[in-house]
């Protein structure tokens, strides 16, 4: 359709429907999955079609290329009218598969109302070459926290590095683009659930398109690569992180909700996909509303289930070293998120004290490698670093950028594992941006007292003096007189002072009277320190995502196909290629 | 700061004392009149103070975050012994009230630290581990939120959901009244 249309016109098209859409409050019909949906070949999907003014079943029609849509799926139709007390009616399908790829052309009609989308199903017949699959994601992973990495990790002398980062250094790479359904600028949740499902979605969303379905868990599905892969091939699913296990990212591996912020929902999706490898943080979900510091609003405690069922349940670094020989693994290391690299081996700061034994990263895929390579029908493992995100939010680059080198640390061990197999394909990507750039080095020796008076740029942006970085890749000390000038393009009102924040994380706003955001006075007296008037709504506490694309790199079987641009949905469907899991590859 | 000791004297809620009819103090109800300017308010306050310590009243026990519990691990948290041991009496805290859902209510949490967000109104937002949930007596107007308080109530120990949010909670001070620290 679209597709054999010249550009020209297909803009047309577009920006037709987009003035037809403007001017009549009731429109056409709905249709998920999407236009222009890429859709594998036995996956599981939801087809829903909300027809406005409410319509009753028999006025209500969908086809699929021509024919009945519930006879092409072979699966009974639900028709509600008037769904949740709304003015319009839903036509439902669950759990649709169509196992033969191909172009499906899905009309809808009722009256003079007709709307149409059209999918591609796709197989993996080109593929089927990688046995198992590692996907890193470096949350909010920007490029300029590439280069800081790079420049702190293996330091920068006569414009060459002293070495390459593991993450850098792959033979395929990628530019992602990773907007959703519904906005320019995504979330994680949105963001991780067109790597998992292939399907773009909505900000807070995973899993799930969003619809006017009114319960979080009510929306269309769309079935995760966790899901795939265990349901269809017998594979292990690992699911690691240092994040809280039921963060946006980890979750997006196994949810299907409308709200990222459902933690306890999510654990419960994480009980029923069962990943055979659990770590991050976040045990409060796990314990039952009795013990004193759960979040769970019933009685489950799921690490009791866990343990009950066969997963040993670790909770320190000694404990999982410990664990060696798991057949199945739930690490829970925190209560939150687990410490940065930064607060962990430099500053002992954040909550180091109240938990000192936790895992790194490192360890962490080691042992998720360790269980999950038992399954000799192979592995998922998705892997996040996923502070490089929440500091770039709170405008704390230092730590993102220890955490970066984290990233990199874990892909080395897991270039290690897959050296020598030639069976694993690997992925390193960010979900999303961040407006981040470094645009020079501030300088304590330059005359002047306030922070631009610090700031050297061009010929005067000399190389920073971190000293060179231990033998774990993260310099011993990060409060050197010459210092990378690390920006950030999106902030609140907030005193930047140009130096790391070496007592704790920085809190760039607090919340004023009225609920909008003021400056964290704390930093404002800080000799130097500027003032700077936030760019963002006053409703913004922290910086916030940008639409850029993002860079991924991948080496092994597969790996090849990614070129070029990419949408964030091609990175699942080139996964699911790789893996060949499509019906017609040796299922 | 904490512990010293006229930190504990109370002193009515500072948005009370503008706009809240009635002001509930150790069980005793003090018509508020409405018609008070900020100014006649301030000077009775000594008088309310004095009628909230009659000379029988249990003090408060002045109760620390850091005393809450004896040990926070990734299997939960342990109460003190401290807490346990004032299940069910008055006890006075100082914190800091996280950003309330409504601008009036009869509930508020309690956080150690100002919260930055409001895990209320932000989706990625979270509940540190060892906040107090306070029930006032009655609803009463909130301040902003992130703002330093001391509470006064009694004491309840123990998993308690809340029967209109759904908000679990651990520790609560309930009958409480609260003040602007």
């Amino acid at each position: 359709m679209a597709r054999s249309l010249a550009p020209r016109a297909a803009l047309f098209v577009v920006s037709t429907l987009a003035l037809t859409v403007a001017a009549l409050p009731a429109a056409a019909q709905t249709i998920y999955p999407i236009d222009r949906a890429e859709i594998l070949a036995g996956s599981k999907f939801d087809l829903k079609v909300e027809f406005p003014g409410a319509p009753a079943a028999g006025a209500a029609k969908v086809t699929i290329n021509g024919q009945d849509a519930a006879a092409v799926l072979g699966k009974p139709v639900a028709f509600q009218e008037r769904e949740d007390g709304q003015g319009h009616s839903a036509f439902w399908v669950r759990d649709a598969v169509i196992t033969k790829p191909g172009r499906y052309t899905v009309e809808a009609t009722a009256g003079d109302r007709k709307a149409s989308v059209t999918w591609e199903v796709f197989d993996t017949q080109a593929g089927g070459k990688a046995k198992n699959v590692i996907l890193f994601i470096g949350d909010g992973l920007t490029v300029a926290h590439r280069t800081a990495a790079r420049i702190l990790a293996k330091g920068l002398k006569e414009g060459k590095y002293g070495g390459e980062l593991a993450i850098d250094d792959m033979p395929a790479m990628a530019l992602v683009s990773t907007s959703g359904m519904d906005a320019v600028v995504t979330d994680s949740a949105n963001a991780m659930s067109a790597y998992t499902t292939g399907h773009k979605s909505c900000v807070n969303a995973m899993g799930v398109y969003c619809s006017l379905s009114k319960g979080n868990l009510a929306h269309p599905k769309v079935e995760t690569i966790s899901e795939i892969v265990k349901r269809s091939r017998g594979m292990a699913v690992g699911v690691v992180t240092n994040t809280e296990i039921e963060d946006a990212t980890p979750a997006g591996m196994v949810a299907h909700t409308r709200r990222r912020a459902d933690y306890n929902d999510i654990v419960d999706m994480f009980w029923a996909v069962k990943p055979d490898v659990i770590m991050g943080g976040g045990s409060p979900n796990f314990l039952a509303k009795s013990t004193p510091g759960s979040k769970r609003t019933d009685d489950t405690d799921y690490i009791k289930r866990f343990e009950e069922t066969g997963w040993k349940f670790v909770s320190t670094r000694t404990e999982l070293d410990a664990a060696k020989g798991a057949q199945k693994l739930l690490g829970l290391f925190h209560t939150g998120n687990l410490d940065g690299a930064l607060d962990r081996f430099v500053l002992k700061k954040g909550t180091v004290d109240k938990f000192p034994d936790q895992p790194d990263l490192t360890d962490q895929v080691r042992a998720a490698l360790d269980v999950l390579s038992k399954n000799d029908k192979g592995f998922v493992l998705m892997v996040e670093s996923g502070r490089i995100d929440k500091y770039s939010h709170s405008l704390d680059w230092e730590r993102a950028v220890y955490d970066t080198i984290m990233l990199d640390n874990a892909v080395k061990i897991a270039k290690d594992f897959a050296a020598p197999r030639n069976d694993t394909l690997i992925v390193v990507v960010g979900d999303h941006a961040h407006g981040v750039s470094i645009i020079g080095t501030y300088d304590d020796e330059r005359p002047g007292q306030r922070l631009r008076d610090k700031l050297g740029v061009y010929e005067q942006s000399i190389v920073p003096n971190y000293p060179a970085a231990n033998a774990a890749g993260y310099p011993d000390k990060v409060d050197v007189s010459r210092r990378l000038a690390f920006m950030f393009g999106s902030y609140p009102d907030w005193c930047e002072t140009g130096h790391p924040y070496l007592s704790g994380e920085n809190v760039p706003a607090v919340a004023g009277p009225n609920k909008d955001f003021i400056a964290n006075e704390a930093y404002c007296n800080v000799p130097g320190a500027a003032r700077r008037e936030g760019n963002l709504p006053q409703s913004a506490p922290q910086g916030v995502h940008s639409a850029d694309d993002v860079v991924l790199t991948a080496t092994g079987p597969g790996s090849e196909l990614f070129r070029g641009r990419i949408d964030n949905t091609r990175v699942f469907r080139i996964m699911a290629t790789a893996l060949g899991l499509s019906p017609g590859n040796g299922e | 700061m904490i512990g010293e000791a006229d930190a504990w004297g109370f002193t009515p809620p500072r948005c009370a004392l503008s706009r809240a009819p009635t002001l509930p103090l150790q069980g005793r109800v003090f018509q508020c009149d409405r018609s008070l300017t900020r100014r006649s308010a301030l000077l009775s306050l000594p008088a309310l103070a004095l009628l909230s310590r009659p000379a029988h009243a249990v003090e408060p026990v002045p109760l620390l975050f850091e005393q809450l519990y004896k040990s926070m691990g990734v299997r939960g948290l342990v109460f003190s012994d401290m807490v346990q041991a004032l299940k069910g009496q008055p006890v006075a805290m100082r914190g800091y009230m996280a950003p309330p859902l409504k601008p009036e209510s009869r509930f508020f949490v309690l956080t150690r630290e100002p919260m930055a967000l409001c895990p209320f109104c932000q989706s990625d937002a979270d509940w540190p581990a060892d906040i107090v949930v306070v029930y006032l007596d009655r609803t009463t107007p909130l301040l902003g939120g992130g703002e330093a308080v001391v509470v006064r109530g009694r004491l309840e120990v123990g998993s308690a959901t809340d029967l209109e949010t759904g908000f679990v909670s651990q520790l609560r001070i309930v009958d409480a009244v609260f003040r602007h620290a």
